[in-house]
């Protein structure tokens, strides 16, 4: 499923990096800890997380993830955003708590893989 | 260093900067997208050269990683000035970190970093002590993709 279909989907919102939108995301990982997202996420899948400083948008860009979700309403730096749109990294919001995300996510058909 | 590099190149990673953090490893991913290895090897520095950054960052007082491509494997040497490991068996055990409160709060300190670089490794030394700081050397074996036949 396309990540732009699953922002409608969800009604995530788009903070940065649209340009990235089309990417097919392959499955979802859940986690706060970027260590375990570094060591354990697959390139295409969509990071669900509440972390929203600056370096959630390296490690995506290294895991060569689909796109990051931040939960709880909580607000991405403003410089995240601006790496995201240069890595074109799509960042999404929403503000259900990472739960209801996944299970949301799990119901269209996403996986883990 | 044995061996002459078909390329290398050293980046400077400053000292507590979270803001900028990651950013030698994405430059690093970057080049040897260009070379042209394959996503294997690219995701394997990526992993190994992210986690020691961010030690050298949060630990080690700022300090450099040099890339350098050779014909069999790619070289990454991270080096610090700071503090040194006391004891680098524990270090290496999942879960150990001596992160502060607000490292933790960023999602740092999980204690998976230097297992994270073994894991993604061929060859890892970790040469260590309170008066030089630290230094990693971390082999990822390889060959460039399409050059095999010249
Ligand atoms: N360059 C370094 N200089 C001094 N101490 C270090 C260095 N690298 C690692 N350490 C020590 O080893 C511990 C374990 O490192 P490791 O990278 O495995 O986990 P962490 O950095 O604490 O957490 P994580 O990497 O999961 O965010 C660190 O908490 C720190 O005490
Ligand atoms: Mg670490």
């Amino acid at each position: 499923m396309k990540l732009s279909d699953i922002a409608a989907e969800l009604g995530l919102k788009v903070e940065a990096g649209a340009q990235g939108l089309d990417a097919e995301v392959t499955g979802g990982y859940v986690s706060d800890l970027l260590s375990d997202v570094i060591g354990n996420c697959t390139a295409g899948q969509l990071w669900i997380t509440l972390q929203v400083h600056d370096n959630i948008v390296a490690v995506a860009t290294l895991k060569e993830l689909a796109g990051i979700v931040i939960i709880n309403g909580k607000q991405v730096s403003a410089n995240a955003v601006e790496k995201a749109e240069a890595e074109g990294i799509p960042i999404l919001s929403t503000q259900l708590p990472a739960y209801e995300t996944a299970g949301r996510l799990y119901q269209l058909g996403i996986g883990a893989d | 260093m044995p061996g002459k590099a078909l390329f290398q190149k050293t980046f400077t990673i400053k000292k507590d900067d979270f803001a900028n953090a990651g950013e030698a490893s994405v430059q690093i991913k970057n080049i040897l997208k260009d070379v042209g290895f394959d996503s294997s090897v690219i995701r394997r520095v990526a992993v190994a050269s992210y986690e020691a950054e961010m030690n050298v960052v949060m630990y080690g007082g700022g300090g450099n990683v040099r890339l350098a491509v050779n014909p069999d494997n790619v070289m990454l040497v991270v080096e610090d000035k700071g503090p040194g490991i006391p004891d680098v068996d524990q270090a290496m055990q999942e879960g150990f970190s001596t992160a502060t409160d607000e490292m933790r709060e960023m999602g740092f300190g999980a204690g998976m970093g230097l297992p994270n670089i073994k894991r993604n490794s061929d060859d890892l030394k970790i040469i260590t002590s309170p008066d030089s700081g630290t230094r990693l050397e971390i082999c990822i074996r390889s060959s460039v993709s399409g050059t095999e036949e010249n």
